[in-house]
């Protein structure tokens, strides 16, 4: 049997506006894996904590503040420090192009941005579960 | 890799780990299990349970604090449904305790039940031991919401605390067999709302007829709001003084006993299934005996007599 795939979302920082985030856990959910939903205004630390002691396969960030470049990279971060680094991380909200190479760069595989269809960030997910399998 | 050494010495990620093998059911799952055994029976376990919407995670939430303060390690283990069509599930429980992420005294693991009816996961059970072999203090076990009938938490708590609130019915639900019967201690939350009151007393009126040969043994009725941190305190010393009790009665070892006797039931049950599934070929030949039975040609007892009975008698000639 495959394995289940589990997937923190999340949303770090001091941005509200969740609708987004509720979304892709929705939909991620229907997508046969299960979503562990922390909720809006998280603290990178907490973020990563919480996706060890879950054991997530990936954690997917939402945020729509701006402070992305500051946030998403610290998420990275934490998890390292925390010997989760084999914990795939991607993220979405309004994230301008120019600052996605950036984010790549700092550990956060894959940016989805406003319009992107929920079956890329699926498509993301399942390219990269042999990565996870083995868990 | 050997989880184990690592989960004893209270190693976060690999207690992580280690639930997830239970989880997926993976190989080494049951040697991990061997050689954590020994070092269970530490911990006391809550359970949680209630219909949707009571109020669990914030109660449970509340428990995290109110223990952490007394210095104990909490281990909590929250379960969430699993969608019947896609698998999937959202685990939004521990969104509610939250406050306590950066806390390394405290674990919490969001639990889908994939699958299993009785209001918790299949792997719960084991999941309980790992915490417990990690040397947590307390093991908080928070059900899915309950209907009726979702009652194995009894199975694996030592205590059960039952969430109710207003607005769900009268006190004819309360005399109902079921899940009114499993709770040990009766929390009414969202005391601040119009007929928490009323709950309650509906209540201790059903319990008063179950104990009307010794009314001292009725089980307590706490009124609390989880939410606005109100007669969490006083529900602290009831369970306190219940888990006390139950302890000094021998009544908590009988607890501990019985959940055993269903353990080895179950393991025996899965076994055995397991093999003589095997034996029959049962993936192989399902199709064939749905096409029988769906043209009437066997009644599904004499189908599976036929199949069974050689196996039977192999197993009684030994």
């Amino acid at each position: 049997m495959a394995k289940t795939i589990r997937v923190l979302v999340g949303k770090p920082g001091l941005d509200g506006h969740d609708r987004g985030a509720k979304y892709v856990a929705r939909a991620l959910k229907d997508a046969g894996y299960e979503v562990i939903y922390t909720g809006i205004r998280q603290s990178p630390e907490a973020i990563a904590k919480t996706a060890v002691q879950e054991d997530v396969d990936f954690v997917g960030l939402s945020l729509l503040s701006g402070a992305h470049n500051e946030l998403f990279p610290e998420v990275v971060k934490v998890l390292k420090a925390e010997g989760a680094d084999d914990i795939i991380i991607f993220g979405g909200g309004v994230i301008p192009e120019d600052d996605i190479p950036g984010l790549n760069k700092a550990g956060v595989e894959a940016v989805f941005t406003p319009g992107t269809p929920i079956k890329d960030v699926v498509d993301f997910i399942e390219k990269n579960r042999e990565r996870v399998e083995a868990k | 890799m050997n989880l184990a050494p690592k989960v004893l010495a209270g190693e976060t990620r690999y207690i992580a780990r280690a639930l997830t093998w239970i989880e997926n059911d993976r190989d080494g799952k049951e040697a991990l299990i061997d050689e954590l055994f020994p070092h269970c029976g530490h911990a006391v376990v809550w359970g949680i349970t209630g219909p949707p919407g009571a109020g669990k995670s914030t109660l449970t939430d509340q428990l995290i604090t109110r223990e952490r303060r007394r210095g104990r390690r909490v281990g909590v283990i929250a379960v969430d449904p699993s969608s019947p069509f896609s698998g999937g599930a959202i685990l939004g429980d521990r969104l509610r305790m939250q406050q306590h992420a950066t806390d390394d005294g405290v674990f919490i693991r969001s639990m889908a039940s994939r699958g299993h009816l009785g209001g918790v996961a299949g792997a719960t059970g084991d999941a309980i031991k790992v915490l417990d072999a990690a040397g947590f203090d307390t093991i908080i076990l928070e059900t899915i919401g309950v209907g009726q009938t979702e009652i194995e938490v009894m199975e694996l708590a030592d205590v059960v605390l039952l969430v109710m609130v207003p607005g769900l019915g009268d006190e004819i639900q309360a005399l109902k067999a079921g899940v009114m019967e499993i709770g040990d201690i009766f929390v009414v939350n969202k005391a601040d709302r119009d007929g928490a009151d009323k709950v309650a007393s509906e209540i201790g009126y059903v319990l008063d007829m179950k104990y009307v040969e010794n009314p001292s043994d009725r089980n307590p009725i706490c009124l609390v709001s989880a939410l606005r941190n109100e007669g969490i305190d006083e529900m602290m010393k009831v369970l306190d003084n219940y888990l006390l009790s139950m302890e000094a009665s021998g009544c908590l070892s009988d607890k501990r006993r019985a959940r055993i006797v269903s353990e080895i039931r179950r393991i025996a049950a899965t076994k055995v299934e397991e093999t003589v599934y095997q034996h029959l070929d049962f993936e192989g030949q399902i199709d064939a005996w749905v096409d029988d039975l769906f043209a009437r040609k066997h009644s599904p007892y004499v189908l599976m007599h036929q199949m069974l009975d050689p196996l039977f008698k192999e197993l009684e000639s030994r």
